[in-house]
């Protein structure tokens, strides 16, 4: 789909701040709000806006802390249908928050997230591993988050700079 | 022991300098606590870490003597295919560019290689702070034409011309503007051009927010027809790359003008630092997409400071550069200094007075939006309740 330049806009600063209000949004891209908001629907119904969400540092969050795990899985492709059809089976579970289809040593990307490893490792021996397309799974667990999605967490945003200069 | 016989040690020259006026709102804000400051002059971002990057390798790797006084050569070379790639003008990286130690050395270098004692400089008011005391201490006479806000402060030819006289060496233009924002058009650049030719003048050129344009394509005086041979064209990496603190700048000039900007330098400075010319190196070979998204998100925040600006009672016209919106407060019947004074008082949003620019920027205020989004609403926020209070 080719977006206008407007449109482009809208999605570059939605993507940095899902709340920017409307009224924001429209100076910043100097037209008027009823338009901005009619392209802002426009994106929407088309789906090249998918969803607003919030990034949550769930660390803060006693004992919600929760864990999440990437698994490389090395699936048989079924014949006719390639990989979209695994995919689709390991996508389905709520718990598998991203699926992707990779190029190199392995064929899909999994990232899952639990209560616990246990749970996880629960996760994959008996709902994954034995899905009939994989052949086989490599586990592997997040230890800490530096950095999501553009967004590093525990920086200071400090302004450093002198109060007043020419 | 001799006693003090004389009233001061201080320059006669020095001592008649007037104090800058950024100063007292500096002074006064800095003691303040939870302050949402419009009045920095600089970008609000962090140098690229890749630059930083090359800057530091060149540390590990025992970069920390001289370099020759006008430059790292690759580094010269590298300004010159700048220069050509994005404003279209030639200069040889061996005899006509010169590494400073910032676009403020550059001025300063500019001057003091041009003037003779009683030389008048022409300097295009509201602007830069520096650009008076500059002449001074070079032994050369300021001469302010004046813009307003009724032309965008855009300058009038007719004006520069009624202020040219025998004595006039030079005129020193900044386009974008410091603090008006204003970009001069090729139309006015060329008109400049055609007095500069018939009076024999030197252009000093001050082109350091020339990256941060954002309407259109930006014309440098050098490019235009016959002014490449008269124009000190002055920049640097503090603004565009957000190298502020870095102090790395660069003139472009004929040979003979260079060459005696380069005596001076010689002297005064022997050469810019090492390791922030191995982060420019960087700068200009990898860093124009971050240029992009620095004036792209400038740009979004101009429009909407300068609409709000514009809404909350404050006229404002939209500076096609820089990051300062330079709203008129004449609407509220108070001084600049007064009205940024209580602003920053009552509201704690500081802002700098516009005649600390000269005395056509009475009347206005210079708001830096090199702020973050929420910083700018808050500050309209505190602004819009300011002035209902008035």
């Amino acid at each position: 789909m080719k977006l206008s330049e407007k449109e482009l806009e809208i999605i570059e600063v939605l993507e940095k701040d899902a709340r920017t209000p409307i009224d924001v949004l429209a100076k910043m891209i100097d037209l008027p709000v009823e338009e901005t908001e009619a392209l802002v629907k426009k994106l929407e119904e088309a789906k090249v806006i998918v969803q607003y969400t919030a990034l949550i540092d769930w660390r803060k969050a006693d004992g919600r802390e929760g864990v999440t795990a990437m698994i490389d899985v090395k699936v048989t492709p079924k014949r006719g249908v390639g990989f979209d059809e695994v995919a689709e089976r390991i996508y389905r579970f709520p718990e598998v928050k991203s699926v992707y289809l990779m190029s190199g040593a392995y064929d899909l990307s999994v990232v899952i997230e639990g209560r616990s490893m246990a749970e996880i490792a629960q996760f994959v021996s008996e709902k994954l591993s034995t899905l009939d397309s994989v052949i086989s799974t490599t586990t592997h667990f997040i230890l800490k988050k530096y950095k999501h999605d553009g967004i590093v967490f525990d920086q200071g945003d400090q302004d450093r700079r002198i109060v007043v200069s020419p | 022991m001799k006693p003090q016989t004389r009233k001061t040690y201080v320059s006669k020259t020095v001592a008649g300098l007037k104090p800058s006026g950024i100063r007292r709102f500096f002074d006064l804000a800095s003691t303040m606590d939870g302050v949402i400051s419009l009045g920095v002059g600089e970008p609000d971002f962090v140098t690229s870490w890749s630059i930083r990057e090359a800057s530091i390798l060149s540390l590990e790797q025992g970069y920390t003597s001289y370099t020759p006084n006008a430059g790292l050569l690759e580094l010269r070379q590298e300004i010159a295919a700048y220069l050509r790639r994005k404003f279209h003008v030639d200069y040889c990286p061996e005899t006509e560019i010169l590494v400073t130690v910032g676009a403020s050395q550059a001025i300063d270098l500019a001057l003091r290689a041009i003037i003779n004692p009683g030389d008048e400089v022409i300097i295009v008011e509201p602007s830069f702070v520096a650009y008076e005391p500059l002449v001074v201490l070079a032994g050369g006479k300021p001469v302010a034409v004046c813009t307003s806000g009724e032309d965008k402060f855009q300058l009038n030819p007719a004006h520069l011309e009624r202020a040219i006289t025998e004595r006039t060496k030079a005129v020193i233009i900044c386009s974008p503007n410091n603090p008006t924002g204003t970009v001069q058009s090729r139309t006015e650049l060329e008109a400049i051009a055609r007095l500069a030719e018939a009076h024999d003048l030197l252009v000093i050129a001050d082109e350091i927010y020339a990256e941060l344009t954002y309407e259109g394509e930006y014309t440098s005086m050098a490019a235009v027809s016959g002014m490449r041979e008269r124009t000190i064209l002055i920049s640097g990496f503090s603004k565009g790359f957000a190298m502020t603190g870095w102090r790395l700048g660069f003139a472009a000039a004929p040979d003979e003008i260079l060459q005696a900007m380069l005596k001076i330098h010689q002297y005064a400075m022997m050469c810019a630092p090492t390791m922030a010319q191995y982060g420019a190196l960087e700068a200009l070979r990898s860093g124009e997409r971050d240029v992009a998204e620095m004036r792209n998100s400038y740009r979004r925040r101009r429009n909407y400071f300068v609409a709000s600006l514009n809404e909350i009672g404050l006229p404002c016209h939209l500076p096609g550069g820089a990051f300062y919106a330079f709203p008129s407060i004449k609407p509220t019947g108070l001084t600049s200094e007064q009205f940024a004074e209580r602003l920053l008082i009552e509201e704690k949003v500081a802002v700098v007075p516009g005649n600390v620019f000269g005395q056509s920027g009475e009347g206005y205020i210079r708001c830096s939006y090199a702020s973050s989004l929420e910083q700018l609403q808050e500050a309209i926020k505190r602004m819009k309740r300011f002035l209902a209070r008035l």
